[in-house]
């Protein structure tokens, strides 16, 4: 297969998890701002703290209220990540890579795209926010559901499911690294109402809220809540998960295609890095020092795949 | 003044439905026309849905649009498309062994019959084909072919596209949409396939393999890009025939072959189908402003190591001012009369011909030579005088770069509208495939149809839609 279409497969899968993110980030802000909230500017301000896009926000808007921030998050077209923008650039990857993909899969972005771009056309009001936000995930697994019961397992299957992790994984991260300081364990915190609302934002912005009930079946605490994000492998959005299928498509790739594989030696060296841990010696080495490493170790696996599979050049 | 014209409708004549439309006609009548208006509403959605679109140059807002498809089949009996078959053959036969002359020995110029100064100030003349013949003598491997109706038995070449003429996965699809819509149709009417064309193409262009070529075949798909107003077809085409579809960017020169940057590294490639224009496809060579093509290709080319579909310089054969003179080449190159005619044709060039251009603009339809999707025309009798005064003053200023025919009485084949059906003008455009060894036409083609009443524009960059069009088995 063409190195660019594996680029492209990579980059529309990406963009597809991205734009499911966004979404799931959202609808923690709205929760928690419509719900539990004496102060709903700062619960926004800090979904665009979680997205990494503050300056680009401010740049842009003066004040931090639902309507902004959904507008910015969802359908601005100066912002990259905006599930607009990464919906249109998914489609066109889809379609720079039409001859690798099924009519499903094809016809189920194709769709998100037409979909989003009808629903995301205009500002969407605040009551009309969560049917939006269940349209980007439903769009999303449709396209799952396709890609998951209709294409071979090949390196194409297999270049679609890295970008999907490689993008879930950075994700995750990113959002623990924003929240380091709510997730450390510190005796002043525990039990005070912002420590409960910043947990649950956390774990809501992951679709956390309810597994986490299931797997834990214990109270929230800092260290629990980490746990879970980090080294829980049952988690599909946690990094052990994340790691673990990505040295599992390498792995495949690196059998079909035969050889050595750099980026596969990275992608063990991070999931060892997870795998072999516990949550106190996490906390003991610093959770920022080790998310900041982990946030590196994603980019530098994604920048080997690129280069290993000839993206590029 | 208005002129009563009568129109040739290939559907109904005076006696009821024409031969070729009987059954249909009978199987229309006992349609319900609501269902039938639903069926039209569900195919555009599958088009939507599908992708099938093409891009509109200059239409910022509309980037992506659907060629309108009108659910009447356009229907030719068998014993018309013979002689359209044997037509177009002969005339492809031609164009190739013209090319060949043109860049080899030019006996057509040195005998008079083309006047060699239309070569040498045309552009889409290289120089860089002189004295070199292509894998298998093949220059044009696609051809598609314009012809109009205006009568029972007249059938007149418009415009022979031998450079990349586009428009075959509409041909394609309208036939699958027909067949999902109106499955009982086919059983009762027997239709010529169209579905073997992928595999066709993929075995022509195999068969055209440049000499240095290892093993099968390697073929690939060169597009300019997602943004090209025929990207939809170019990845329906490579996706058809299970082969790549490549950018420039994917392409180089690996130890003097052209290869393909794969997931497992460069591997080389025989065969380029490509759908980007002569200008754009060697920046060392042609406009080195290009980022669509590869840089040295021509050089590979010349090497016979690498076979480019269609060959560089075939657009000199499709040239407005060379048309004129295509009967007289197909009787150079065949010896044999051209089975189909051409449109009566004034060059602007020679002043006899200029002056009764100029007299008579309200009545022709004046073309850039070297224009295409009908841009930059003018239809004489649609035009306003406004219109007209403006296009005098172009004519006057550059003669050479225009030619005029009469408007023609395009034949109508009828639409569905809410109000049942209605006429409009079609044209059809087969498509030809050109290996070293044989010629092989899609039984029917694309026809292309003036969804306004009264239009004869039929392109789909000015409002044109498709219709499937049916070759019958008897």
């Amino acid at each position: 297969m063409l190195g660019k279409t594996a680029g492209g497969l990579y980059w529309m899968f990406r963009g597809l998890e991205r734009a499911e993110n966004t979404a799931r980030l959202i609808e923690a802000g709205f929760r928690i701002a419509l719900t539990r909230s004496t102060d709903p500017a700062s619960d926004w301000r800090s979904v665009i703290v979680t997205s990494a896009q503050q300056a680009a926000f401010e740049a842009k808007y003066d004040a931090y209220t639902s309507q902004n921030v959904s507008n910015f998050l969802l359908r601005e077209p100066s912002n990259p990540s905006s599930v607009l923008s990464v919906i249109k650039t998914a489609r066109d990857n889809a379609r720079l890579v039409r001859t690798a993909l099924t009519t499903e899969v094809w016809v189920a972005v194709n769709e998100t795209w037409m979909v989003l771009t009808d629903l995301l056309k205009e500002t969407v009001p605040d009551p009309e926010l969560p049917q939006a936000l269940e349209a980007i995930r439903q769009q999303s697994a449709l396209v799952r559901g396709a890609l998951y019961g209709t294409m071979l397992r090949n390196d194409v299957y297999n270049f679609c499911r890295l970008g999907t992790f490689i993008e879930r994984a950075d994700s995750t991260a990113r959002i623990i690294d924003v929240k380091y300081h709510a997730l450390l364990p510190s005796p002043s915190y525990v039990g005070s109402k912002l420590d409960n609302v910043q947990w649950e934002m956390v774990l809501r912005s992951v679709s956390a809220h309810r597994s986490f009930r299931h797997a834990v079946q214990d109270d929230y605490n800092a260290s629990n809540i980490t746990e879970f994000l980090i080294l829980d492998p049952r988690f599909p959005r946690s990094l052990a998960f994340c790691a673990k299928r990505i040295t599992e498509n390498l792995s495949e790739l690196r059998n079909e295609y035969g050889g050595e594989s750099e980026s596969l030696d990275a992608a063990l060296a991070f999931h060892a890095r997870i795998k072999d841990r516990d949550i106190n010696s996490i906390f003991e080495e610093g959770l920022h020092e080790y998310i900041s490493q982990a946030i590196l170790d994603i980019a530098a696996i994604g920048t080997r795949i690129e280069a290993q599979y000839r993206f590029i050049n | 003044m208005t002129k009563k014209q009568t129109f040739f409708d290939e559907m109904s004549s005076a006696a009821g439905a024409r031969a070729p439309y009987r059954s249909y006609e009978s199987w229309f009548k006992s349609q319900d026309v609501t269902r039938l208006a639903q069926k039209s509403a569900e195919a555009e959605r599958f088009f939507r849905r599908t992708g099938i679109t093409f891009n509109v140059y200059g239409q910022a807002d509309a980037e992506e649009r659907l060629i309108p498809f009108d659910l009447v089949p356009r229907i030719l009996s068998n014993a018309e498309w013979r002689k359209l078959e044997r037509g177009v053959e002969q005339r492809v036969r031609a164009i190739n062994a013209f090319l060949h002359d043109l860049y080899n020995r030019q006996e057509i110029l040195r005998a008079g019959v083309v006047p060699a100064s239309l070569i040498a100030n045309n552009d889409a003349f290289l120089p860089q084909m002189m004295d070199f013949t292509p894998p298998g003598g093949v220059y044009t491997h696609i051809v598609g072919t314009d012809i109009v109706r205006t009568g029972e038995d007249e059938f007149f070449v418009l415009e022979d596209n031998a450079r990349t003429p586009s428009g075959v996965s509409y041909m394609l699809e309208n036939r699958e949409t027909m067949l999902q819509m109106f499955p009982e149709l086919f059983s009762q009417i027997k239709v010529q396939r169209v579905s073997d064309y992928p595999k066709n193409l993929r075995a022509s262009l195999e068969a055209s393999a440049p000499p240095n070529c290892e093993g099968h075949p390697f073929v690939v798909v060169l597009t300019p890009g997602i943004h090209n107003s025929a990207y939809y077809e170019h990845s329906f085409l490579a996706d058809q025939m299970g082969v790549e579809l490549v950018e420039g960017h994917d392409l180089r020169i690996v130890d003097g072959r052209i290869a393909v940057r794969t997931t497992r590294g460069y591997r080389t490639v025989d065969v380029i189908y490509r759908r980007v224009d002569d200008a754009f496809l060697d920046p060392l060579t042609f406009n080195p402003q290009s980022m669509l093509g590869v840089p040295g290709i021509m050089d590979i080319y010349r090497a016979g190591n690498i076979t480019i579909a269609n060959a560089p310089g075939t657009g000199v054969a499709d040239d407005k001012a060379i048309y004129s003179y295509m009967p007289d080449i197909v009787e150079f190159y065949t010896g044999e009369r051209a089975i189909l005619k051409n449109v009566e044709t004034h060059r602007c060039s020679e002043p006899d011909s200029l002056k009764y251009v100029l007299d008579n603009l309200a009545d022709l339809v004046v073309k850039e030579v070297h224009g295409s999707g009908g841009y930059g025309m003018l239809v004489g009798p649609a035009a306003s005088k406004a219109e007209i005064a403006a296009f005098r003053e172009k004519l006057k200023a550059r003669p050479a770069n225009y030619i005029a025919q009469p408007t023609l009485s395009l034949s109508t084949v009828p639409i569905f509208t809410e109000k049942g059906l209605a006429p409009r003008h079609v044209d059809l455009r087969p498509f030809a495939l050109v290996a070293p060894n044989e010629i092989n036409i899609a039984p029917g083609g694309l026809t292309r149809v003036a969804l306004t009443e009264g239009s004869l524009v039929v392109n789909s960059s000015q409002g044109g839609g498709t219709k499937d069009t049916w070759v019958l088995e008897s």
